[in-house]
């Protein structure tokens, strides 16, 4: 291995301007540095972008269609010409791939070459004269038009990429207006991808982006080539599915109508959709997201570029879960009648039997229990009334200490793991609680050899990791000096480390939290972070939605207010405690209630969500709430009026008046920044004193079933074939 | 004793090497190479091929000599000998290997030899690996110490089993003797040579597919640049050279670049060897002086064309990949680089296809576009695509069912893949049927004509 880490390194300082990288033979250009430049985001920490171009870079001269620009060396011909805002057309060229250059379609002229070359691997020279408009380039883009159409099945009419079909533009851009292709064409057998991914390989156009996308970011060597020639297939070699959890995305990069979305398959046209740019939480890092409706439904959800937190990738989760927004909905209040079923009401007899309820029980007779989706507004609203009812019952999905930001939040941030120069993973599996930064960290661990250890259980994550032990213990002995990986992480400028929510909600969670300060400390680590596969957890012990020092035990609630929390044991309350069940779908927690009240999801509502790093956004409405559900802050605020408490708010901007003034960082909302932890208060909290010691049970990971991991994948048909077909990745 | 400095020992080393130079004044006739000029002198198996006759024919005669000259004399001498390369693009060998690094030390560099031969018609590497193996060993020595490698690694071929037997037997030979592998002939050089056996692709004798293939991956020739000498097998500078190149780089050491040059035109320099196929009467491989005239090469070694000259139809000067010449052309070519080049044809690797006029030539170039479309890898799209698309037009042009503008189109066609590919295999693809077109016309046209009026072709 070291060898190899050698070579790759020689290799890089060796060519003069591209650097080829060894699993997939990917051309990277080469920085002044040294260092390949990938064409991956700019890091970013703490919200502050670095400068585009990197200090020390040198600068040199070259030639755009007349037009005279500077450009970092090391540039390829093709980020040269979009740098003065000419479009180079491409179909294999992918800004977060390796360069293949085997589609041919982004050649260019370049002054004194006899042939045109393929801009998007030819690095920049000082001088270099391009040209994109010449005769040459007009005729070698028709060209290669015409032969990536001539094989093409052009069934547009039936294809559900049609509309947003990167061939079909670019045939109309660059191609010829008929064909001259009377021969017969290539017909080839589909492949069964699994679930998600739908194939017409007839229409494939060989660009090779899903290949390199799967060995390369999702890290399943799954996808490749079989045959060669006109017989060349994209496939998996033996009939197998595509086994990723970031598989949806070979979907956006294909460029044509050959990988489609099979849930979404023949359901509408891209131009039916109404977009709606919004965020997604179903997993802690809640990446950014395009929400597509039409008619009042949801339809599909994309990526949107946020190179901050999910570059412009998301995961299945993300992607499909979006179908059990229409099932199992909760779409009318519910009270159980004497009969034991429960009956719908209208909305004033079930929040006034409900306040009567609250009007009639002491403070310490009543709790609330946040679930995994609540967003901010809801859990101050419902926190204030409580408050003001006497109770400070209030339970948190991931309960830890709220004293601290430090402590809690993903101090390294997502894009800031890749600045970081050793990791260490502990009780956590960040492929299933946070895929999104799991692809950093492989980014990393296969571009600069990032050393990657992990305390946990031995899960497969992709990359190359050492695993150090399952049990705390193995925390213990990196702090022996003698450890291996202890002489990583001091040897490291910048360690980092990522600890799960699985580690630390244990009874020791206090002592393995503390173990991983005193490594923190020895390795020289500035503070630790917090990896949380909730979307609710850093809201909710941002605005204090922690129970008090004097808060009742569930067992001696009489009313349990569960506000979207589907996995409170029924043993754990009292048989007589009335349970008033608030959120979105019929699950295991309207189950048990006694009361329903109708919410709304992720998607109807603007809602403020921080994600684990505390980076504070916001979902916007795509769609209304079915039926007689509500926003579930209005709910609150309503039942407060009948309670006899009123909220000093009733509007949204009121309410997030008031949030601000709990955190002040939750009044900007453009998630763009992350409030920052200061160095010194993380510091300050390695120092935090330690609680007994460890037991020797092995450390878990979060999530038992990364499909199912929330009321609307839980309700998700897609989510449930995943399951079947790929297991639970547990 | 040899002189300590490095120009007397080059010096000295010819002295000692078995003939004296031949011809120092350029001759403006080609043609006639004698026995005594021949480096492979074993092109026939006249003895063995294997340790003790190769010495006998003067493999391994100073070698470790020669190899502690050190790269810089190695690489100017094959400059002076205008030694281009023999794989088919004739790129000029000292200034090839000239382009490996010099003071690399952190990683192996590494000199890989293309043996992967599968041009159609050509068949000069066989008869060196069959018969003359030796003379590859120690080429990738002396060529692999001018690069500064530390290893060779001999592709070959997957259909050659019975080269490859021979050529692991040597190599073992050359180990045993200790020739090659640690302390290589005592020079205190160490060099490995390897044989790889090839799974029997055409492209794997692209340089980058080969590296590729070598690698263990399907072989897809990559991007250039980064160029096999910057980065190549397994990331390390790497440079891919033909057999024969390699083969006559020791002769040329021994005896001199200035001999070498003395043969062919200028820029055209050396003996090459001829592969002649085809309608002539003795089909042979031969190893002749440069710039002969392609007439002479046919009379005199093949025993003229079947039929006699005036038989003569076509011809296909270097390999299934350049363009046919008609019989006007082959009156007056010369069997060089640039000759042929002003020809609109090329050299290629020298394996000369004849065609008498028995022959239904534009079924001939319709079975080379099969084969092109047969081997492109499908990496690139107007290879691809293009390949096929021209071999079904090709079909068609072969019974006349096509029309007149098809022709055109056919042309335009390859003039669309050429030039547009990642490798040259896209060119070798396109050329052939150019040169059909080019050269023969007529001949398709009448044949569209009679199928259209009902006549079918016969």
């Amino acid at each position: 291995m070291k060898g190899a880490r050698i070579l790759k390194r020689a290799s890089r300082r060796l060519s003069s301007s591209l650097t080829v990288d060894k699993a997939t033979r990917a051309v990277a250009p080469i920085g002044a540095d040294g260092l390949a430049v990938l064409p991956h985001s700019l890091p970013v920490l703490n919200g502050a972008k670095l400068p585009a171009v990197r200090e020390g870079a040198q600068m040199i001269e070259v030639t755009v269609d007349g037009h005279a620009i500077q450009i970092e060396s090391g540039s390829s011909i093709l980020q040269a010409i979009e740098s003065v805002g000419i479009n180079v057309p491409r179909f294999c060229f992918h800004e977060r791939l390796s360069v293949a250059g085997n589609c041919r379609m982004c050649l260019v002229e370049i002054e004194k070459s006899p042939k045109p070359v393929a801009s998007c691997a030819m690095p920049t020279m000082p001088g270099m004269k391009i040209f994109t408009n010449s005769p040459m380039v007009k005729k070698a883009r028709e060209g290669v038009m015409e032969f990536l159409l001539a094989n093409h099945p052009l069934d547009c009419p039936i294809c559900d990429q049609g509309g947003e079909c990167d061939l079909q533009d670019q045939a109309m851009l660059f191609g010829s207006d008929r064909s001259r292709y009377y021969e017969v064409k290539r017909a080839v057998e589909d492949k069964n991808l699994g679930p998600l991914v739908k194939t017409v390989m007839t229409r494939c156009i060989h660009c090779t982006r899903c290949v390199r996308f799967s060995q390369e970011v999702a890290g399943v060597n799954m996808l490749g080539t079989v045959g060669r020639g006109n017989a060349m297939e994209i496939g998996t070699y033996v009939g197998m599915a595509l086994n990723s959890e970031m598989s949806g995305n070979v979907v956006d990069l294909c460029p044509v109508g050959a990988l489609t979305s099979k849930p979404n398959a023949f359901t509408a046209r891209a131009w039916e959709y109404r977009s709606t740019s919004s965020i997604d939480v179903l997993d802690g890092c809640c990446p950014s997201i395009k929400v597509d409706n039409r008619g009042g439904e949801v339809m599909r959800v994309q990526p949107r570029t946020n190179e901050d937190v999910n570059e412009e990738w998301i995961s299945d989760k993300t992607r499909y879960a979006v179908d059990g927004l229409k099932r199992q909905r909760l779409d009318v209040p519910l009270l159980r009648g004497a009969d034991g079923l429960l009956a719908p009401v209208d909305w004033k007899t079930a929040l006034q039997i409900l306040a009567d309820k609250l009007r009639a029980l002491r403070g310490d007779q009543i709790g609330a229990f946040a679930g995994p989706l609540v967003e901010v507004e809801a859990l101050v609203a419902l926190k204030d009334l409580f408050n003001s009812l006497g109770s400070t019952a209030t339970f948190p999905p991931t309960a830890l200490s709220a004293d601290l930001r430090a402590s809690y939040t993903l101090n390294s941030t997502i894009a800031g793991i890749e600045l970081c120069d050793a990791l260490l993973l502990v009780g956590t599996n960040p492929r299933t609680e946070a895929p999104l930064l799991n692809t950093r960290i492989r980014k990393m661990v296969r571009h600069y050899d990032l050393p990657v250890g992990l305390v946990g259980s031995a899960v497969d994550l992709t990359y190359e990791y050492s695993h150090l032990g399952t049990t705390a213990a193995a925390l213990s002995s990196l702090l022996t000096p003698s450890s291996p990986f202890a002489s990583v992480l001091s040897a490291a400028k910048n360690p980092a480390i990522v600890v799960g929510t699985a580690a630390l909600l244990r009874e020791d969670g206090g002592a393995i939290a503390s173990l991983v300060r005193q490594v923190a400390k020895a390795s020289g680590a500035k503070g630790f972070s917090v990896l949380h596969a909730a979307a609710a957890a850093v809201g909710a012990l941002d605005v204090g939605f922690v129970p008090g020092p004097s808060a009742a035990a569930p067992s001696r609630l009489k009313l349990a207010y569960l506000l979207g929390h589907d996995d409170l044991p029924a043993a754990s309350l009292p048989e007589d405690a009335f349970v008033v069940y608030q959120g979105h779908h019929g699950g295991a927690g309207a189950q048990m209630a006694d009361l329903v009240l109708p919410g709304a999801a992720y998607t109807e509502k603007s809602a403020t969500y921080v994600n684990t790093e505390g980076r504070v956004q916001r979902t916007a409405k795509a769609v209304d709430p079915p039926g007689a559900a509500r926003e579930d802050w209005k709910i609150v605020v309503g039942l407060a009026l009948l309670a006899g408490k009123p909220l000093p708010y009733e509007s949204l901007g009121a309410l997030r008046e008031r949030m601000a003034s709990l955190a002040p960082f939750l009044a900007a909302a453009d998630g763009e920044a992350v409030a920052p932890s200061s160095a010194e208060i993380a510091a300050a909290a390695l120092g935090a004193p330690s609680a007994g010691q460890p037991s020797d049970a092995p450390l878990g990971v979060a999530l038992s079933n990364f499909y199912m991991s929330d009321p609307v994948s839980k309700a998700s048909p897609t989510m449930a074939k995943c399951v079947q077909a790929f297991g639970t990745r547990a | 004793m040899l002189a300590l400095n490095l120009k007397g020992g080059l010096r000295a080393v010819r002295m000692r090497a078995a003939a004296p130079l031949a011809c120092m004044h350029r001759r403006t006739y080609t043609g006639g190479l004698t026995d005594k000029d021949r480096i492979f002198t074993n092109l026939y198996n006249d003895t063995s091929p294997y340790l003790t006759d190769a010495r006998k024919r003067g493999d391994w005669y100073m070698t470790k000599e020669i190899v502690l000259l050190g790269p810089e004399v190695i690489i100017s001498e094959i400059k002076a000998s205008g030694l281009r390369g023999r794989g088919g693009a004739g790129f000029p060998s000292g200034l090839k290997w000239s382009f490996m690094p010099k003071n690399n030390k952190e990683t192996p560099q590494y000199l890989v030899v293309n043996a992967d031969e599968s041009e159609p018609g050509t068949c000069k590497d066989r008869e060196i690996m069959r018969h003359d193996p030796h003379k590859l060993v120690e080429g990738c020595l002396i060529a692999g110490v001018a690069m500064r490698a530390s290893a060779a690694y001999i592709y070959i071929r997957g259909e050659f089993v019975y080269e490859a037997m021979i050529m692991e037997r040597a190599i073992k030979e050359a180990y045993d003797a200790g020739l090659i592998g640690k302390n290589a002939c005592g020079t205190g050089i160490d060099f490995d040579v390897a044989l790889h056996r090839g799974g029997g692709a055409y492209i794997c004798g692209e340089e980058t597919g080969l590296i590729e293939s070598l690698e263990g991956k399907p072989g897809k020739p990559r991007l250039k640049p980064p160029f096999p000498a910057n980065a190549g097998l397994y990331g390390c500078p790497t440079t891919v050279a033909n057999v024969e190149t390699v083969s006559v780089a020791p002769t040329i050491m021994r005896r001199g670049g200035d001999w070498f040059a003395g043969f062919g035109r200028k820029n055209n320099s050396g003996t090459k060897l001829f592969c002649i196929s085809g309608h002539v009467n003795n089909p042979i491989t031969v190893e002749e002086e440069m710039s002969i005239p392609m007439k002479e090469l046919l009379e005199k070694h093949c025993k003229g064309v079947i039929g006699g000259w005036d038989n003569l139809l076509a011809v296909i000067p270097g390999g299934s990949s350049v363009p046919v010449l008609t019989k006007d052309h082959c009156d007056e070519a010369l069997m060089d680089f640039d000759d042929l080049k002003s020809r609109r044809s090329g050299l290629g690797t020298a394996a000369v296809t004849v065609f008498n006029k028995s022959t239904d030539i534009v079924a001939a170039i319709a079975r080379l576009s099969k084969f092109y479309e047969h081997e492109s890898c499908g990496q690139c799209t107007p290879c691809r695509e293009g390949t096929g698309w021209m071999r079904k037009i090709m079909d068609r042009l072969v019974t006349g069912d096509a029309e007149l503008k098809e022709i055109d189109m056919l042309e335009e066609l390859s003039y669309q893949i050429e030039g547009h590919t990642i490798c040259a295999l896209g060119d070798a693809a396109a050329w052939p049927v150019q040169g059909l077109i080019r050269a023969f016309r007529p001949e398709i046209e009448l044949r569209i004509m009679k199928k259209q009026q009902g006549k079918s072709y016969s």
